[in-house]
């Protein structure tokens, strides 16, 4: 079976974010990156389904030319060659989902696991509006998977509880917290990963008008909150919540 | 004419909570826009729920009652939003950020050829309509604009209050056409039936970090919560260890709360958990290292042994809850 899977670079969500002093992004320079944790969990998802089911997994990435990292950490993991459609501009959910479209369109898989949101971004749209230009099926949330017959069962994350759901392949899956625990890669596979093929594009290659739909026009911190009073015991706490935060 | 589009959500034949911060966003949206706020209710047996949402300052509910919508699929719902937002002329889709619209929304933006926002937290009009939403889990806030006619949002109900009750708004029925799909099929949904409220929709999150040592201790966690009716979170290095299961996970790759009474409990507070807890009302902290971060967030703090203060407290609260 074909799987596609796709890795978003984004900065270190352990790392404080910085905004621009003219408001207009967050500082990068100084800042680690590395694969968007929700995509981990795809790309191991699609190893599993490999192993499983074998055939070949294509990694793709949208963004800069330095997520190449991104691309041979998910080669290093597993996955058996790369595309990168290289754009330095900020994408929107929308013009992602587009680029990512033709590369379905071009390689045809029989799935694609991706991560339910980017932890940067914080949209969780590009699966489903993929799975919407394609007029695919989709299971997002998904904390299980399993593949038989030309359908996926997919266990899902939703309020209040779980859910099971049927989609038909090929089929768009977005993976959740659970979904399974993403293997570090190996010596030897970051040794291979630099040998596996790595393609770049550009959207024009592709025939797509990245234009954004949305645009983002200001960055602001929050307002921070202030360290509040240590109290001395018990008594003291209750006293607190009850009389002055009024929670009890 | 401008109108805004509220798809409201139901369970158990009743409105859920999250549609009605939902419902005020799309007033103050369509105070902005000239237009009126219509209710999308899609289910099977859904005349209650109708009757319900009518009361709370709406132009008109439009029902559909098919088996095809018995169980929520994003496959039908989908092409039904997207055959109402068309029928009544609206330029501005809304839904709760909740799992259900957060899947569905981006199918129905996509077909709508609309620029979506996801968790909007404020809307307003500065040359233009605008939204204000959250990144990085909360550590940025940014202004967006959205350049396509129609535009579709996912609200974040949590910065939203209930709209008042008025005069009951028209219901008419819906009928979206649709054949159930060939690709997707609902298995089942398995309600969680905890006494425990959900963490995201609690009043009050007990939740306990690493320190706590095993997951045995968390016991003492579920104690105080019960003892206050909240739900029970863990940090991921907790979730990590197996201490807590993934789905009480609170942070940047977990659960965002903001109950209105947060205790964070031997957790140190990294970044990655404050990204989840922040937007808490009142932040108590209780941890035996004075200087953990924690603390720089807390309204409360008390530095001491978790294993000893938190069964202690938990006494003391029962004679005052």
């Amino acid at each position: 079976m074909k799987i596609l899977t796709t890795v978003k670079r984004v900065t270190d969500p352990d790392m404080k974010v910085k905004i621009k002093p003219d408001q207009s992004g967050v500082v990068t320079d100084g800042v680690e990156y590395k694969m968007n944790s929700f995509d981990e969990y795809g790309v191991e998802e699609a190893i599993k389904l490999k192993e499983a089911h074998g055939g070949e997994i294509v990694v793709v990435s949208v963004g800069p030319s330095s997520a190449t990292k991104e691309i041979r950490t998910a080669m290093a993991m597993g996955a058996d060659r790369g595309i990168l459609v290289e754009t330095d501009a900020e994408l929107d959910s929308d013009a992602v989902a587009r680029v990512l479209a033709e590369v379905v369109r071009r390689e045809s898989p029989d799935i694609i696991v991706m991560g339910k949101q980017a932890v940067d971004s914080d949209r969780n749209q590009t699966g489903q509006i993929l799975a919407s230009y394609l007029d695919y099926p989709q299971a997002t949330f998904a904390y299980s998977l399993e593949v038989a017959d030309g359908w996926a069962t997919v266990g899902r994350e939703v309020d209040g509880g779980t859910a099971t759901k049927r989609v038909k392949l090929p089929a768009i899956i977005t993976a959740d917290l659970r979904l399974n625990e993403p293997r570090y890669a190996s010596l030897p596979g970051i040794m291979k990963a630099k040998r596996k093929p790595l393609e770049t594009l550009s959207p024009s290659d592709l025939g797509v008008d990245i234009a954004n739909k949305v645009n983002v026009l200001l960055f602001e911190a929050p307002e921070e909150r202030e360290a509040g009073e240590i109290v001395e015991d018990i008594d003291t706490l209750i006293d607190r919540l009850k009389n002055k935060a009024k929670v009890l | 004419m401008a109108n805004v589009l509220v798809v409201a959500e139901h369970l158990d034949g009743k409105l859920r909570k999250v549609t009605l911060p939902t419902i005020t966003f799309a007033q103050q949206t369509a105070a902005l826009t000239g237009g009126e706020v219509h209710v999308l209710v899609l289910g099977n047996g859904t005349d209650a729920v109708a009757a319900e949402v009518a009361k709370y300052g709406v132009s008109k509910v439009h029902f559909a009652n098919s088996p095809v919508f018995e169980n929520y699929l994003a496959e039908t719902y989908a092409p039904a939003i997207v055959k109402a937002a068309q029928a009544i002329g609206a330029t501005v889709v809304a839904a709760p950020s909740s799992t259900t619209g957060k899947d569905v929304l981006p199918r129905v933006a996509a077909k709508l050829d609309a620029g979506m926002v996801s968790d909007a937290i404020a809307v307003f009009d500065d040359g233009g309509i605008k939204f204000r939403r959250p990144l990085w889990a909360g550590n940025v806030l940014t202004t967006v604009e959205v350049v396509t006619p129609v535009k579709v949002i996912t609200v974040r109900t949590t910065d939203f209050e209930a709209p008042a009750e008025g005069d009951a708004a028209a219901v008419e029925a819906f009928d979206a056409g649709l054949a159930a799909p060939d690709n997707a099929e609902f298995v089942s949904f398995d309600q969680v039936k905890s006494e425990r409220p959900e963490l995201t929709d609690a009043a009050v999150v007990v939740a306990g970090g690493r320190g706590l040592k095993s997951g045995e201790n968390f016991q003492m966690i579920m104690n105080l919560a019960d003892t206050l009716g909240g739900a029970v979170g863990a940090s991921r290095a907790a979730v990590d260890s197996g201490y807590a299961p993934n789905d009480w996970q609170i942070g940047q790759t977990g659960k965002v709360v903001a109950p209105d009474l947060y205790f964070a409990v031997a957790i140190s507070g990294a970044i990655q958990h404050l990204a989840g807890m922040k937007g808490s009302k009142t932040i108590v902290a209780i941890n035996k290292d004075a200087d953990a971060p924690i603390f720089q967030v807390a309204d409360f703090g008390l530095v001491g042994d978790a294993f000893e203060i938190v069964p202690a407290l938990t006494e003391k609260l029962k004679g005052i809850v």
